[in-house]
């Protein structure tokens, strides 16, 4: 009989590797616990920095999935066991799954904004995620306040949850600034008269075109970068929400007023990748992520024999970056069936 | 013959130890301030004289607060102090007996069996009353000797005792120690040694020992006995000496203490003759320590009041030791001598002060508007504003006009900057503060923040009523002005250090809180509770043992499975919401929440039981 893989996460770590593993020749059996492939990618509109619509990476990989991968969908895992040479994986219903290797592609979840409870997010009803305002922009809609307005001015809140230590989150999400960027030129695309104030406290554009992409937003587009982290925000009476800032440039408190307040939420592991790294007694790193067993050269592999770990569940990553692990994961997966 | 040579140490050590207190005393009630003083003088003329003796009776010798903490700790406690208490007191009277005079040398009633053998004694003859003195002192050397033993057992297993931690004791402690434990045994060997020898003059229990010692040692005649009276007489000795110079300098000094508060004496902001008593009085009992969250979920074991207080009595008073402290106020709760360990620190605390914050010059002082009521948030509940607009739908409901006082420009209430030692900066916050509350006319303050409570009522110096919102929430809802409806299953009630052991206030929240949850009771709460671990208090521990206390505190709250965890605290709130797997919310938001129709919803993702 032929060797099999389970993958668990079907978002796009685990859709990539399912894909390569498959065209290999490995049995693949992908759980997803929601009913739908692609994780957070089915929730946004169009990616940075080349602002490609996420419908085609997603079509991209589901096309990879061949007749060798078996999606299960809705799945909740009660338990995972291992023997010497096998895994099994046991559903809530009972069901036992086997396979030869098992690849944890688990990735991340959103910080809870209302955490950061002075941002007022959940209580004031125009702070909003970045999230939500993706979805906004998937239904194609106009961009509206709460009450049903254009917003003159919007502000984007950087490092929401992440490089706060109060937060409990000491590490940058490396997407969060280029995300804002991006969503600060798609609001000016669609509104120009719409006024636009980013909160940073430095703007990490580290890949390819993301600097480019932040000459846009201020020369081309007029949006205003203000050093400072945001302090807390209030509701007026109106509704809009007045932020209190201190600008580190100028080393002065600032007040403003905007109509839309985004919050760049940052990556926290995801609760399920919690729970799946305590049945397997994975130890997950200092910041909360689980860790490869060599950060240079075994960047997939797991002190568990056969256990493999591919894209964010490993911390914050790119698209792109994601997609290039699952790979390497699935050359790491062949490598160790073949043994 | 009433003397012999052998009497000398132990007359000498007295004689040194009562001048030693002598001048101690002196010394404390000299260097009370000019009005302390007149107190002192007074209270020992007064009512509280006696009061204070009752309570010495009640803590000092019968250690009532050790035996509700741990019985058998109690009872070790007691049958040292209360047992030699009566030793002495029988002793004396015992003594009169047979030397028949007004004034006895102090050595006569604790040597007594060595000079005095009465042959018309039988060791049971009970009704008597030298009968009766020489059962009962057998009686009593019994029962410390008893107390001996269950001490030795504790040094190796203190968890029986309710312990789990013991102090590190320093090298006075221990010779004084050796010597205190050495005492009793002494005295009954030298007594039983001595009546076996004579064959009467003991009591029930050292005459049949002694009958048995001289059946063993038939050769020795009184010299074994004459021996073991010069070894009891050096132990007392070395133990008078070295007393003054180790933990139980707290046994003179306590005393002294319990008049001093009695009679009205406080800490004040400096260190103060006060405050060195009570540091004298500490007994190294390390009953601190083990409510200590530093050393329950972080193994630190070396800033406990115990150790900080032995740095001020050693003047090697060291800033980490003293800053490293939550000031949750556990460790004051639990003291059973009742030393407010939280001052001290504050005290001391203005010597390492920082003194970096800048104050907040630019922010201008000044209001208009006059209100009866005023309504200061405070700068945590500015972080919270999920409280802050619970509050004002609490008084929008109750159709109550007040000034938002901090609406916009916040001043800090002094407290953080005070807890940290800035004293001065504290100050001037404190002035800007008061200035816009006496020039708003109000009648009633009313705050959200345990911590702007606490100072506003113990450094304002304000004459209008001070009230957190858990009071005033319920002041309202007595009065019906606010209707609830809402009913929540299972919410378990997390009491702010600053709210609860703080300032006293653990009813009206809980009072609040059942009349719209079912509230569950959990056993680490009230004065016992846990602190949230975001203690504005500590700077220098880092993350990981912040996260490690909050991950304590949340397993005792999670013990009974709630539902929600409910607080009244901004911090707390923020603190334990961190971590915490179930919603975490105030008292404000919880009934906000409970209103019939109210249009801000912030519990709403949980179950209601109407
Ligand atoms: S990417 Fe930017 S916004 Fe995100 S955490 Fe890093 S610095 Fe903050
Ligand atoms: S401070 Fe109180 S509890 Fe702590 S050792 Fe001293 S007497 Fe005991
Ligand atoms: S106040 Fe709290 S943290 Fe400080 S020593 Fe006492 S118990 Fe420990």
């Amino acid at each position: 009989m032929g060797k099999s893989v389970i993958i668990i996460g079907g978002g796009i770590a685990g859709m990539e590797a399912a894909a390569r593993i498959a065209a290999m020749g490995k049995e693949v059996i992908l759980l997803e616990k929601s009913d739908q492939l692609g994780g957070h990618l089915r929730k946004w509109d169009r990616l940075f920095p080349t602002r490609r619509k996420s419908d085609e990476v997603f079509e991209y990989l589901s096309n990879g999935l061949n007749d060798k991968v078996t999606i299960r969908l809705n799945i909740k895992i009660n338990k995972i066991k291992k023997d010497d040479r096998h895994f099994f994986v046991i559903l809530e219903d009972g069901e036992s799954l086997k396979s030869d290797a098992l690849l944890l592609t688990t990735g991340y979840d959103l910080f809870e904004a209302g955490k950061k409870e002075e941002y007022g997010y959940g209580i004031y009803d125009n702070v909003i995620t970045s999230a939500d305002l993706e979805a906004m922009f998937r239904n194609s809609a106009e961009i509206k306040t709460s009450g049903n307005q254009k917003p003159r001015r919007v502000g984007f809140v950087h490092c929401v949850g992440s490089r706060d230590e109060k937060a409990g989150h000491l590490y940058c999400s490396k997407v969060c600034c280029v995300t804002g960027v991006k969503q600060a030129i798609e609001i000016k695309e669609k509104q120009p008269d719409t006024e636009i104030f980013c909160f940073y406290m430095d703007l990490r554009m580290f890949d390819r075109y993301f600097e480019d992409l932040y000459y846009e937003a201020q020369q081309k587009w007029g949006i205003q970068f203000i050093r400072g982290r945001l302090s807390e925000s209030c509701e007026n009476p109106d509704h809009s929400i007045l932020v209190k800032v201190e600008d580190t440039l100028t080393g002065r408190p600032l007040k403003m007023t905007v109509d839309l307040l985004v919050l760049l939420s940052g990556f926290v592991p995801s609760s399920d990748t919690n729970k799946l790294a305590d049945m397997l007694g994975l130890l997950p790193g200092s910041d909360g992520f689980l860790t490869p067993v060599d950060e240079h050269f075994r960047t997939n592999e797991t002190q568990v024999d056969g256990l493999f770990l591919a894209g964010t569940v490993k911390g914050p990553a790119t698209i792109e970056n994601t997609i290039t692990d699952a790979r390497s994961a699935a050359i790491s997966i062949i490598k160790y069936l073949e043994k | 013959m009433t003397f012999n040579i052998f009497v000398l140490p132990f007359s000498l050590g007295f004689i040194f130890l009562l001048l030693t207190i002598f001048f101690r005393y002196r010394k404390w009630i000299k260097a009370l301030e000019k009005e302390d003083r007149i107190r002192f003088s007074r209270g020992l003329h007064s009512r509280k004289f006696f009061l204070s003796l009752k309570e010495i009776l009640f803590e000092s010798l019968l250690h009532r607060k050790m035996f509700r903490k741990n019985p058998l700790l109690g009872y070790m406690h007691m049958t040292f102090a209360f047992g030699w208490f009566l030793l002495i007191i029988l002793g004396n009277l015992e003594s009169r007996i047979y030397s028949g005079w007004w004034i006895n040398p102090p050595y006569y009633p604790i040597f007594m069996k060595f000079f005095i053998h009465d042959k018309h004694v039988l060791p049971f003859e009970i009704f008597t009353v030298p009968g009766f003195f020489r059962f009962s002192m057998d009686l009593v050397l019994v029962v410390i000797l008893s107390g001996l033993v269950l001490a030795i057992i504790k040094r190796r297993r203190s968890r029986w005792f309710g312990i789990q931690r013991t102090t590190r004791l320093q090298l006075t402690d221990k010779v004084a120690m050796t010597c205190l434990w050495l005492i009793f045994p002494l005295r009954f060997l030298a007594e039983s040694f001595t009546s076996g020898a004579y064959g009467y003059g003991g009591g029930f229990v050292t005459q049949h020992f002694g009958n048995l010692l001289a059946i063993l040692y038939p050769f020795s005649d009184k010299s074994i006995a004459y021996g073991f009276w010069w070894f009891y007489s050096l132990s007392l000795g070395i133990f008078f000496v070295t007393l003054p110079y180790s933990r139980y300098m707290h046994i003179p000094t306590e005393l002294l203490l319990i008049l001093f508060r009695n009679f009205g004496i406080k800490h004040v902001k400096s260190f103060s003759a006060y405050a060195d008593v009570e540091v004298f009085s500490c007994s190294r009992c390390g009953v601190c320590i083990d409510v200590c969250q530093l050393a329950t979920a972080n193994s630190i074991l070396n800033i406990q009041s115990v150790y900080f207080i032995q740095s001020i009595r050693d003047r090697d008073v060291r800033a980490d030791i003293t800053m490293k402290c939550l000031l949750c106020g556990r460790c004051t709760d639990t003291c059973p001598v009742g030393i407010n360990t939280d001052s001290l620190r504050l005290i001391e605390r203005r010597n390492f002060a920082i003194n970096q914050l800048p104050v907040q010059d630019y922010i201008p002082v000044s209001i208009r508007e006059k209100a009866e009521i005023i309504y200061f948030a405070g700068c945590m509940t500015h972080l919270t504003p999920g409280i802050i607009k619970s509050m004002i739908t609490i008084f929008k409901t109750a159709d109550v006009d007040f000034l938002f006082l901090d609406e916009e420009k916040t001043i800090c209430c002094g407290r953080p900057l005070m807890i940290t030692g800035q004293e001065d900066q504290a100050a001037k916050m404190i002035g800007m503060n008061n200035h816009l509350i006496k020039t708003s006319g109000a009648k009633l303050l009313v705050t959200s923040c345990p911590i702007c409570y606490r100072i506003f009522r113990e450094e304002y110096k304000l004459d209008i009523e001070v009230l957190h919102h858990s009071q005033y929430i319920l002041q309202l809802i007595r009065k019906g002005k606010i209707p609830l409806q809402a009913y929540f299953r299972n919410v378990v009630y997390h009491d702010p250090c600053e709210l609860g052991r703080g300032s006293g206030v653990y009813m009206e929240p809980r009072e609040v809180l059942e009349k719209v949850a079912d509230v569950r009771s959990i056993i680490n709460e009230k004065n016992r509770s846990l602190c949230c671990g975001g203690s504005l208090g500590i700077l220098n521990i880092d993350r990981h043992q912040r996260d490690a206390i909050i991950h304590e505190t949340l397993k005792t709250l999670m013990s009974g499975n709630p539902e929600m965890i409910a607080t009244a605290c901004p911090l707390c709130k923020k603190t334990l919401s961190k971590h915490s797997s179930v919603m975490v919310r105030d008292i404000a938001e919880i009934v906000c929440q409970a209103i019939p129709g109210t249009k801000y919803n912030p519990v709403a993702q949980l179950t209601k039981v109407i």
